[in-house]
């Protein structure tokens, strides 16, 4: 790598490397890698650590963490190049887009250059424990508290959806530091070792039969000042970090994302003329207007995310412009899931995968896209508060010690 | 327009959005309506010497762009045009330009490209035909060749500004078996073509249906070879498809700005309509649906500058999206407003009947899906 390379000649370099030492596929159907199983994580580090060695890891994270330091240009002249190549791709959600994108943007210089690091090497898989049993939107209300023992703090609570996190290494937990300031001025973040005695994970099983989330029980989880990710009590910085990314990553949107193909099995897009053909339909004009829409719908997702990118960065849409993407895509999975679903017709309820049926399989699962990463509500009243400047919704709990918020309704 | 832009082109739009403002605001295309006229023609004139004519032409023929890429200028000055649902022949004057510039023998239509950039001749192109959708590559209309030249008979539909037009592009089937299409200069005062005007839901942008009979024009009416129309039409399609989508952006922007400083001024219940999470969340989609109009408008018309292998898709995935959308978000922003928002007196049905007309103008979104379709699969 030159200073000076041009993205032509990056790609260029990229496409050599990747014939000689990464796997190809056919990107129509992409190896399948469940997140809910340990071999695909594993894969995963491996392929990473090639892309490490080969000098390829990390391109838009700074060269002094182990990344190469270049523009979103060269991710995007990358992800061309290697969509016909077997890529680490479950590795990008959440460890990369959104785990050491906070890390950078708020971590000590130890904390960025021991994990981000170990991530581009292929050696760390990291998480995000934010959610809790008892509330989701309301991230800013989780109970889940850290308490100063000596010169440690010690957590304890429970933690629920993180993604795949018996796969990993790390966890940025939310707890609650001090009790009686509003919600959001008492929150603390921690990097918390999954491998802790303390933590007792549980996966969660889902309509679709996956175990890819999990849920953690913290008991007497102990750590020490090194652990904690930005300030005492600034949690909330950190955590709102983690939801610009989160919004950006799941709208397919993170210059930290690499490689651009699907992860293969349900996350591979409807081929409509495939349905057409397999349903009886192929000449079927209707049908086929049914399926360009989506596939207007879809080219229109890509450029969003381009001129949402460019648009942020000359500052002509705030940052929070990144939940525009987020939003989108959820429209265009949904559309694309009820389009399928209405193509397929009887094939898509009654008969065999491959012939319909995963049309239908695919729709019970339709509202993971509205729900993950934040909610499409949430979604509306972050473009309507921070991107159009909206007043924001009475909260009852608004400036409230949160010790004298109610929980339920006796207390 | 963006940080980066020329000192050229900063003026260039500066210019033509100061022009609009005095020269073309609301109430000016509601005097042109209630005088039932489309444009006035000393305006046009006064519109083309800011240079928005002469944006497709090459240097050589007359021509030039500012920024160097003339199809990205006009679609900017088309993007300042919707702010105020502009009147005006830009459209039919460009795309027929399009098609005289990039055809191989342009040398022999330089009195006509020069009196279209001056203003002085309004031209349109005759591409539709009666209860036919978009399939601007299929014509009933036809050319049958004689010994100076071709006679032209059938009926052409929703020709814009038709019947202010001098001239008129015609498509039209000729050949031995009828089995080729070219397009020809045909002036509108020729004997045999009969002009209609049709009635349209746009307060100023006025069509006409005309009939051709034994319309008799000299070989050189011809405008590029049989063997190069089809890619002529291709490019006067996306010319017009994207020039209609650039327009709506500017009158999506507009309504959507207006309607957003409403519901912070309007309080009801004691409190501003933009309080509510239920209202905030139909402006949350109405904002995000307008930045992918933009998003998708704007690869349209760099890859339609460009002249990029993909330009007929890109302009067709623009056309089929903003024209699936505009109409949501500006009926949206009516119903925001309420009552007011459905009178004569409020302007949003200025730019509700722009949106609307261009919804179905040069291929519906269904239409275009289609062709998105057929583009996917002939890739695979």
């Amino acid at each position: 790598m030159t200073p000076t390379e041009s993205v032509a000649e990056f790609a260029a370099r990229a496409r050599v490397w990747l014939t000689d030492n990464m796997p190809a596929i056919d990107p129509e159907s992409p190896p399948a890698a469940p997140r809910d199983d340990e071999r695909s994580w594993q894969r995963a580090r491996e392929l990473q650590k090639r892309l490490y060695e080969g000098g390829f890891a990390g391109i838009c994270f700074p060269r002094e963490y182990g990344g190469l330091g270049l523009d979103y240009e060269y991710q995007k002249a990358f992800d061309e190049e290697s969509v016909n190549y077997e890529m680490p791709l479950i590795l990008n959600t959440p460890t990369f887009t959104i785990c050491c994108a906070t890390l950078l943007d708020t971590g000590t210089e130890e904390q960025k250059k021991q994990h981000i690091a170990a991530a581009l090497r292929g050696d760390e898989i990291l998480v995000q424990l934010l959610s809790e049993p008892s509330g989701g939107s309301d991230l800013a209300g989780v109970i889940t508290r850290a308490e100063r023992q000596g010169d440690r703090w010690v957590i304890n609570g429970a933690k629920t959806w993180s993604t795949s996190a018996f796969a990993a290494h790390y966890g940025l937990c939310l707890a609650r530091t001090t009790w009686d300031v509003p919600k959001h001025d008492g929150l603390t973040m921690f990097l918390v070792p999954i491998a802790h005695p303390g933590i007792t994970l549980r996966r969660i099983t889902q309509l679709t039969g996956s175990t890819e989330f999990c849920e953690e029980f913290l008991d007497g989880v102990d750590v020490g000042d090194d652990a904690v990710v930005g300030e005492v009590n600034g949690g909330w910085a950190v955590a709102s970090r983690q939801l610009y990314h989160e919004r950006r990553a799941v709208g397919q949107g993170s210059e930290f994302s690499s490689g651009a193909g699907h992860e293969g099995g349900h996350t591979t897009p409807v081929d409509y003329a495939d349905l057409a053909e397999k349903t009886g339909q192929a000449d079927n004009e209707r049908v086929h207007e049914m399926a360009g829409r989506v596939l207007v719908h879809r080219a229109v997702a890509d450029q969003l995310i381009d001129h949402v990118y460019r648009n942020v960065r000359d500052g002509v849409l705030p940052p929070a412009a990144g939940t525009l993407i987020r939003l989108f895509h959820s429209e265009t999975v949904t559309l694309d899931m009820d389009t399928a679903m209405a193509i397929a017709g009887a094939a898509g309820v009654v008969g065999e995968i491959g012939e319909g049926l995963q049309a239908g399989l695919r729709y019970l699962s339709r509202q993971n896209v509205a729900i993950g990463g934040g909610t499409n509500e949430m979604a509306r009243n972050v473009i309507g508060e921070r991107v159009l400047g909206f007043p924001r919704e009475y909260a009852a709990d608004r400036g409230v010690p949160f010790n004298q918020v109610r929980h339920g309704q006796t207390r | 327009m963006t940080a980066v832009d020329s000192p050229e082109k900063v003026l260039f739009a500066s210019t033509t959005q100061a022009f609009l403002q005095k020269e073309a605001p609301l109430r000016y295309v509601r005097e042109l309506h209630a005088a039932g006229a489309s444009f006035d023609p000393a305006w046009w004139r006064r519109a083309a010497e800011l240079g928005w004519t002469g944006l497709l032409v090459p240097e050589e023929l007359g021509g030039g762009s500012v920024s160097g890429s003339g199809v990205a200028d006009l679609a900017m000055v088309a993007e300042q045009l919707g702010r105020t649902v502009a009147p005006g022949p830009l459209y039919p004057v460009s795309v027929v330009l399009a098609g005289l510039v990039d055809c191989t023998e342009s040398q022999a239509h330089t009195a006509t490209i020069e009196s279209l950039m001056s203003g002085e001749t309004v031209a349109s192109w005759a591409v539709s035909e009666p209860g036919r959708g978009w399939a601007p590559l299929d014509s009933a209309v036809t050319a049958t060749p004689t010994d100076s030249g071709y006679r032209i008979d059938g009926t052409k539909d929703r020709v814009e500004a038709g019947a202010q037009s001098a001239v008129l592009l015609v498509v039209a089937r000729c050949g031995q078996g009828a089995d080729e299409v070219m397009q020809f200069l045909v002036p509108t005062d020729a004997r045999g073509v009969r002009i209609v005007a049709q009635q349209s839901i746009d307060l100023v942008k006025q069509y006409a249906r005309v009939h051709f009979d034994g319309v008799v024009v000299e070989r050189s009416a011809a405008v590029g070879t049989a063997a190069e129309t089809a890619a002529l039409i291709n490019r006067q399609s996306q010319i017009a498809q994207v020039l209609q989508c650039a327009e709506v952006i500017g009158i999506l922007q507009t309504v959507f700005d207006f309607t957003v400083q409403w519901a912070l001024d309007r309080y009801t219940f004691g409190r501003p309509l933009a309080s509510y999470q239920a209202l905030k969340h139909r402006f949350a989609d109405m904002k995000m649906w307008l930045e992918a109009c933009r998003a998708t408008t704007a690869a349209a018309v760099s890859d339609v500058a460009a002249r990029s292998p993909g330009a007929g898709l890109s302009a067709s995935i623009a056309k089929s999206y903003v024209g699936e959308m505009a109409g949501q978000i500006v009926q949206g922003c009516v119903q925001m407003h309420g009552g007011i928002g459905v009178t004569w007196e409020h302007d949003l049905h200025l730019y509700l009947r722009r949106v609307a007309l261009y919804r179905s103008m040069f291929g519906t979104p269904e239409e275009h899906n289609l062709l998105v379709y057929e583009a996917e699969k002939a890739a695979r």
